[in-house]
């Protein structure tokens, strides 16, 4: 029988089996930021031990970073656990793209960017949206501190080999759906926990035609529906991305080429079989909006505002609870709902190409009044990026702020934060209480959907815009 | 990594399901570079009013939980971000075993626990225990009717007793490569480090192409 593309890469991997079923699996590339590992350098020289291999080890700052100046850090405690991550990387040799590098990013956006991220590789991080890294057909996922001073010491890990699982979107998406919606509509059918235990592999034509940012925000929320890690087989499309220029990390040349035949080997075989399966019509698929506090609590952006009696996988007091935190009653139409803030960033939606689409339905046009719109890119290089293409002034001249790379507010461990009862049009990827801010409420969407928002005002379905035409 | 073998003391209940990290332990707590003070901050933003005080309504502040050491709450916790400071926080809050259940769903089993974080627990001797969503429930009672009642774990008999005028028990299965770790408190990466001739040696045949060393 064949071998998934995920079977393929772990068996590669294995150093050694474990006893009790588990397996030591090697570590290729390890990338680090400054929030979940200080305590992973402070045990390994509480225990005397050295980092294993700091040339497969590559740190940045994303979590804590202010966003409107890289210069100057207010927060004493973050500028703390900045300096911290300095002085870890300088201590032990590794890599660091700190503030004052043009390689800054949030961690998932620069690995890609920088060739970092490969097909074939196994790559870990403290952090759970490492599955991001999976859309090159990599074995990708996140790890705790305990687990990233496992890795710091030995560069491997001691895994229990997940089940597999196939997401087949068949057809095609309708125009001004994207990926987002394709993962968002994904987690709202089988729940924050629907994935757990599983490594999944996203197929089908819908995906294949996808850029390798879009694959990208697929894997990035895996996480969101309990699965370990996200994977698209390699193709076309990931080895052009690979060989574009200024991929520092990537192979060259013959390297490259001998590089791809490799990877053509790691899709797939036509006969594996997965231990379960889960096919979803990618061209029935509307624009989705969040509207509860998990990000299993979606709806198209046609609908309203559910009952909490018919909400499946939740029951009637987790939707009460949720719709009390937002301040939304069942029958209120999505498209009704009014907004504060639109974020534009964080790991799952702040690529370049995110941001080119976002401009696109905001050149020429205004935010709405009472809206207040941040774009942040994910990495300096998306800035410098969108800056050459002029992207940052059709940002600024439609009333955004237009900022500096970093998680911001996504999570909120940085100065940009919602207040009490703010609502926000969120790009990224968790809408939990309170995770952009104490009393925050959070509904996740496309780029296109937050940047047609800060338009209206309101959210609005964007396929009865022609052409990103009102 | 801290041992576990068994633990008698008072049940606390959190009756929510999906209850994620960063409620957990909420962000601003993370800037912290040691492993220590975030028992004083867990569930944060339910358990404090915005003054400071502690929220009346949030279930643990209730005085019959006052001091337990038992967590019993709904499926699908420590889902989220994959930050160790919510485990951190739990332990120094002082809850030794969190109790919640698998969930069966369209044909499938739902484990009761999210991956990241049930692998961060065993690494800080936090036993997580997966019983059925009927046995759950009769816990949840059990302590409804009897607030602050005390219960024993004993994770080499793989059992849970309940301590009523007459006991009520539950077995609990575990993995027992994960048993054998937390009941002799074993050191992974030294374990690990016991095979640094066979990583070595992988090392020096494993060749991810297009690695640009």
């Amino acid at each position: 029988m064949g071998k998934t593309l995920f079977e393929k890469i772990w068996d590669n991997h294995v150093v050694q089996e474990l006893p009790g079923g588990s397996a030591l699996l090697y570590i290729d590339r390890h990338l680090v930021h400054e929030v979940t590992s200080p305590q992973a350098f402070e045990g390994l020289r509480m225990s005397g031990r050295d980092v294993r291999r700091p040339d497969l080890t590559f740190a940045t700052m994303d979590h804590n970073v202010p966003t409107d100046s890289h210069e100057t850090i207010r927060d004493k405690i973050s500028k703390a656990q900045m300096d911290a991550l300095e002085r870890n990387c300088n201590d032990f040799n590794i890599e660091l793209y700190g503030l004052d590098s043009d390689y800054q990013g949030i961690v998932h956006v620069i690995g890609p960017e920088m060739g970092l991220t490969l097909p074939g590789m196994t790559i870990v991080c403290g952090d759970s949206h490492t599955s991001t890294h999976g859309a090159f057909g990599t074995l990708a996922f996140g790890i705790g501190t305990s687990e990233v001073e496992h890795v710091l010491a030995t560069q491997t890990l001691r895994q229990v080999k997940p089940q597999t699982c196939k997401v087949e979107f068949t057809g095609q998406l309708q125009p001004q759906v994207t990926s987002k919606d394709m993962i968002l509509k994904l987690i709202g059918e089988i729940g924050t926990a629907g994935g757990t235990g599983y490594v999944f592999e996203y197929a089908g034509e819908a995906v294949r035609s996808l850029s390798m940012e879009a694959r990208m925000t697929i894997c990035n929320m895996s996480i969101e529906a309990g699965a370990r890690a996200g994977m698209i087989a390699p193709d076309e499309t990931t080895f052009k991305y690979i060989a574009a220029e200024d991929r520092q990390f990537a192979p060259q040349g013959k390297d490259f080429e001998e590089a791809m035949e490799y990877w053509k080997t790691l899709p797939t075989d036509p006969d594996a079989e997965f231990d379960r399966v889960i096919t979803i019509e990618a061209d029935k698929i509307a624009p989705q909006v969040s509207w509860g506090t998990s990000p299993g609590m979606v709806t198209d952006v046609t609908d309203t505002v559910p009952d909490p009696e018919g909400v499946p996988g939740y029951s009637r007091k987790d939707v009460e609870q949720a719709l009390e935190y937002m301040g939304l009653q069942p029958g209120v139409r999505m498209t009704d709902i009014e907004l504060d803030t639109i974020f534009i960033g964080s790991c799952t939606n702040a690529r370049i190409e995110d941001l080119r689409r976002a401009a696109h339905l905001l050149r020429g046009r205004k935010k709405h009044p009472n809206v207040r719109l941040m774009v942040v890119p994910g990495s300096q290089q998306v800035r410098l990026q969108a800056e050459t293409e002029g992207l940052d002034k059709v940002f600024r001249e439609a009333g955004a702020e237009w900022r500096y790379a970093g998680c911001s507010m996504c999570l909120g461990m940085n100065p940009d934060q919602l207040e009490a009862g703010e609502r926000c049009a969120s790009t990224s990827n968790r809408n939990f209480e309170g995770r952009q801010g104490k009393g925050g409420r959070t509904h996740l969407v496309s780029p296109e959907m937050a940047a047609a928002a800060a338009i209206e005002g309101h959210f609005v379905d964007l396929r009865t815009w022609e052409n990103g035409e009102r | 990594m801290e041992k576990f073998s068994s633990c008698r003391g008072k049940i606390g209940t959190l009756d929510r399901a999906n209850v994620d990290t960063d409620q957990i332990i909420p962000k601003q707590f993370l800037k912290s570079i040691k492993r220590t003070g975030f028992g004083e901050n867990l569930f944060f933003d339910w358990r404090y009013l915005p003054d400071g005080s502690p929220n009346p309504d949030f279930e643990l502040n209730r005085p019959e939980f006052d001091g337990a050491t038992i967590l019993v709450t709904r499926n699908n916790f420590g889902c989220g971000s994959s930050r160790e400071h919510a485990v951190w926080a739990l332990k120094q809050y002082g809850f030794r075993v969190i109790i919640a259940p698998r969930k069966e769903q369209d044909g499938s089993v739902i484990p009761a626990f999210a991956d990241i974080f049930r692998n961060n627990c065993v690494k800080n001797g936090l036993l997580t225990i997966e019983l059925s969503e009927s046995e759950v429930n009769e816990i949840f009672n059990l302590v409804d009717r009897f607030p602050g009642v005390e219960a024993t774990v004993d994770l080499e008999e793989q059992g849970i007793v309940i301590h009523l005028d007459e006991e009520v028990s539950f077995h609990f299965e575990v993995d027992q490569e994960v048993k054998k770790h937390l009941l002799r408190g074993l050191d992974d990466i030294a374990l690990t480090l016991e095979y640094e001739d066979v990583i070595r040696e992988f090392e020096s045949h494993h060749q991810i192409r297009g690695f640009a060393e």
